[in-house]
């Protein structure tokens, strides 16, 4: 492996790891608000209770989430050097804003909201844990919107003389589609993410007939607002299927298995085999229609498959082989009016031109055949982004019927849970995860041969080290993290097996054993 | 504002923010990292976690912060320093990596191994990234090699190895020493009886190491180490000319500053003297004064690397003429611009509510108060 795949290896695992906990800080930080602003309006110490068990389930999570957050942080300078050097200008900015707005609320609150019980008021307290949730959420939303930027680079422009994009507008950066979508979709699929963790474990301690009280209020709570979050993602889910129609066709071509363009409206294709060799799709099951709905909302409008895109990218390489060369010969020295003039009518297209640096060093003769290699890589591959969709979409759903049962018994009050429902929700515990590492491999791979959409390939943006350092770093975090996550879920498990009686109040079932033996 | 104005303000800030980082993140650093070194027994350990337990994670935000700043201030200089010193901050990395989980775990499991076992990471996690800190910034005094090709692509082309030179480890051990003390100085304000007087006597002889190391290191700068200056006009209003200027390397260069403006030498002097008040505080117990004087020499100390290098953030020692300065490495004017905006409506905002934390949690512990609440503290 050369050091571009080792850096991507590197960035995705660490990247994956990392969502193993923020999707479930995201949801916890809000439902423990909720928990405790009924604690508030009601005075019931049961509630209290809830959120300092929750809060300490939520607590064993976080610290991994903290952990493994800064790798992600440090890991665009340390590995994608280029690309920091070239996009920096505009996709550092978020990232500094995040530190300063949600990050610094989130942590130094979360240091009240574990120790400030005895020594703030209730409705200080209370005002503590919301602030701490609304940062959590904050700091999603400008990640997301650095993030939507490397899909859709808006606001920004070349300046080819100090070699990098600038920002033009950034309002367009903060209101760009792509990061509004994205934000509400996973924010949302946080909060599922947290209700199914509530619900599960709830539903495990009703199984049981343990803690009965506050499991049901537990799971009351979870599956209301678990209900309310899951039709959020499907719905901005759905939204993001339109955005990606207007601005990442070749991503959602990828996805559906859109190997050629059909007559509009194009069909949806529920289940199949894509098939790279043949460009088909075998055994495809196809709902009429429902596709074209989605990406363009409309019912004669196409939705442009794989095979026409590529046409597209071979005209684009070509005019971005020119840029590539004008910007070498501008850069040797050659700054006359005619190089700039030729240069900007092309620039547009520069990045296309990078994308035959892959293939050759010399640009400005590839040949027919390095061309045609760029654009068969111009398209991510296919497979993968059709089967990791339908596997989102598949635990989705599922969620959502879990959900709505859920819901639907705890309205009616039902007393005893039937056994189904509780089995339902408790093999259900490891769904959202799926989802949200789904989701994003969707995101990220079907963004590929791109670090930032059209403007800067991937195989570029890497920093130029040794592939015996990336493998040392690479070896040594695949170990490290390995061992903090069976130890995270080793004591996830031992304290939620304990229940609410680890908070020592004298209340909870399990209360002398444990007592004795921590 | 122009863009000159901008860039200078963005010196200074990412000063504020690497300051903020030392003085805060700083003592719980030192004090995770004095564990060992002053808890006798794991009540006494776990009062000095429980000092720093409500506060490392929104102090660790001013190295997350400083990061992000740098990323969208200095984004050069943000990818060849993390890409540059690349194995050197991975094993930064991996030791941050043990802080926030043995914060959280150590307390989880009650028996004597776990809980040690998550001691020597803490200390761990926070004595290695100071010294690397220190390590880099002994380094950047000395220039790394680095250059650019011709589309501003990066290669560094150093090693490891090269970067544990002896200046550099003075550096480091000088940034270590400090942290330490610092950590010290922290738990004289928190902790009461032996504690708090162990603390007090480390910290009434490491000050005066490191005001000693300090000068040390001065005297080692001016009379081996040569420094760089820029031959050619550099435009600061214009857009980034990193490559084109001219930089000649001379013995004294670092010490220019100082001699065009000599005021600058209260700076350096400040260090010293904050070392020393540091120690006498110490040792006479005044714990508020020992705490500010530490703060205030290290802070001194960053604005002394600061000032000396000015306007240099990080000089190539191969291709001089590569080397980036605050005024050819930065973002275009606009990001610099709305970044300097945001960070005037945010940093009040968040010293006020920090300033309130610290307010909230105020008053020392003892052992008695851990054993009290052995199930809700760390």
């Amino acid at each position: 492996m050369d050091i571009v795949d080792l850096s991507r290896l590197q960035f995705a695992f660490t990247a994956m790891i990392h969502f193993l906990f923020v999707p479930l800080t995201l949801g916890m930080t809000f439902l423990l608000a909720i928990m405790e602003s009924v604690y508030v309006m009601t005075g019931k110490t049961i509630y209290r209770d809830m959120t300092k068990f929750w809060g300490k389930l939520f607590g064993i999570n976080f610290a991994l989430g903290v952990t493994t957050g800064i790798a992600m942080e440090f890991q665009f300078g340390t590995n994608w050097s280029y690309y920091s050097h070239y996009v920096g200008d505009i996709f550092g900015a978020p990232l500094a804003i995040e530190a300063l707005m949600a990050f610094f609320l989130e942590s130094t609150l979360i240091g009240l909201f574990f120790f400030g019980w005895d020594r703030l008021s209730k409705e200080k307290h209370l005002a503590v844990t919301w602030l701490m949730a609304l940062g959590t959420n904050l700091s999603a939303l400008w990640i997301l919107v650095a993030n939507g930027w490397m899909q859709h680079p808006v606001g920004s422009v070349f300046n080819i003389d100090t070699m990098r994009m600038e920002l033009t507008s950034f309002s367009e950066v903060i209101f760009n589609p792509v990061a509004q979508v994205k934000f509400v979709h996973t924010v949302s699929a946080g909060y599922v993410t947290g209700a199914v963790f509530v619900l599960a474990i709830s539903s495990w301690y009703l199984l049981k007939g343990r803690d009965l009280a506050f499991a049901r209020r537990s799971f009351a709570i979870a599956s209301a607002f678990g209900l309310a979050s899951a039709l959020s993602v499907i719905v901005l889910g759905d939204e993001s299927g339109y955005e990606l129609g207007d601005v990442q066709k070749v991503k959602l071509a990828a996805v559906e298995a859109e190997w050629n363009t059909h007559p509009a409206p194009a069909a949806f294709t529920v289940f199949g085999l894509p098939n790279a060799e043949t460009q088909t799709t075998d055994f495809a099951l196809k709902i009429p229609a429902v596709l074209g709905l989605i990406a363009t909302r409309s019912l004669d409008e196409e939705v442009p498959g794989l095979t026409e895109l590529k046409a597209q990218h071979l005209q684009r390489i070509i005019r971005g082989q020119e840029a590539y060369v004008l910007m070498k010969q501008y850069r040797a020295g050659d700054k006359s009016a005619a190089t700039v003039a030729r240069f900007n009518a092309v620039s547009d297209d520069l990045g296309y031109g990078m994308l035959l640096t892959a293939y050759t060093d010399d640009v400005a003769n590839a040949t027919a055949e390095q061309i045609a290699l760029a654009v068969d890589a111009s398209v991510p591959k296919v497979w993968p982004l059709f089967w990791s969709f339908r596997i989102m979409v598949a635990c989705g759903v599922s969620m959502l019927l879990l959900f709505a049962f859920a819901f639907w018994h705890s309205a009616k009050r039902t007393v005893d849970k039937p056994k189904w429902l509780l089995k339902f929700a408790i093999f259900s515990l490891p769904l959202p995860w799926i989802a949200c590492e789904a989701g994003w491999f969707v995101a990220e791979y079907g963004r590929q041969p791109w670090a930032i959409g059209e403007i800067l390939p991937t195989h570029m943006a890497v920093s130029q080290l040794s592939v015996s350092d990336i493998w040392f770093s690479l070896a040594t975090i695949a170990v490290l993290y390995t061992v903090f996550v069976i130890i995270e879920m080793w004591l996830m498990t031992k304290y939620a097996k304990i229940g609410p009686s680890a908070l020592h109040t004298g209340k909870y079932d399990l209360e002398s054993p444990v007592a004795k033996e921590a | 504002m122009d863009y000159e104005a901008l860039r200078f303000i963005w010196w200074l800030l990412i000063g504020v923010l690497l300051i903020g980082f030392v003085v805060t993140d700083g003592f719980d650093m030192g004090v995770a990292a004095l564990l060992k070194v002053l808890g006798n027994s794991n009540d006494e350990r776990r009062v000095m976690i429980n000092a720093i337990a409500p506060h490392w994670d929104g102090n660790q935000v001013w190295l997350i912060t400083a990061g992000g700043a740098l990323f969208a201030a200095w984004p050069t200089v943000y990818a060849a320093s993390f890409s540059g010193f690349y194995i050197a901050l991975m094993l930064t990395l991996f030791a941050l990596f043990l802080r926030p989980i043995g914060f959280e775990y150590r307390a989880k499991i009650d028996t004597e191994q776990w809980r040690s076992r998550w001691d020597w990471a803490l200390t761990a996690g926070s004595a290695v990234p100071a010294v690397i800190f220190g390590v880099a910034f002994g380094n950047l005094l000395q220039g790394v090699p680095f250059y650019f090709d011709d589309i501003l692509r990066l290669h560094y082309t150093g090693s490891f190895w090269a970067l544990l030179n002896p200046f550099a480890l003075l550096a480091g051990v000088l940034s270590l020493l400090m942290i330490v003390n610092h950590g010290a100085t922290y738990l004289q304000l928190k902790t009461e009886g032996e504690l708090k007087a162990r603390s007090e006597k480390l910290s009434s002889i490491l000050a005066l190491v490191c005001a000693a190391l300090f000068v040390l290191a001065g005297v080692w700068l001016y009379s081996a180490i040569d420094g760089y200056s820029v031959t050619s006009m550099i435009d600061t209003n214009g857009g980034n000319r990193t490559t084109e200027k001219t930089v000649a390397i001379a013995s004294g260069a670092w010490f220019a500053n100082y001699a065009k403006w000599p005021l600058l030498w209260l700076i350096p002097a400040l260090g010293v003297t904050g070392f020393l008040i540091c120690a006498l505080a110490s040792k006479s117990r005044r714990h508020i004064l020992a705490f500010v004087s530490s703060a205030l020499a290290l802070a001194m100390v960053i604005l002394t690397v600061g000032v000396s290098m000015f306007p240099f953030v990080m000089p190539s020692s191969s291709h001089p003429a590569h080397s980036l300065t605050m005024w050819d490495a930065t973002a275009s004017e606009s990001t610099l611009m709305i970044m300097f905006v945001v960070a005037c409506i945010f940093v009040p905002l968040i010293l006020a509510y920090t300033a309130w934390s610290y307010f909230v949690m105020r008053g020392r512990l003892n052992e008695q108060h851990i054993r009290d609440n052995s199930h809700s503290l760390y």
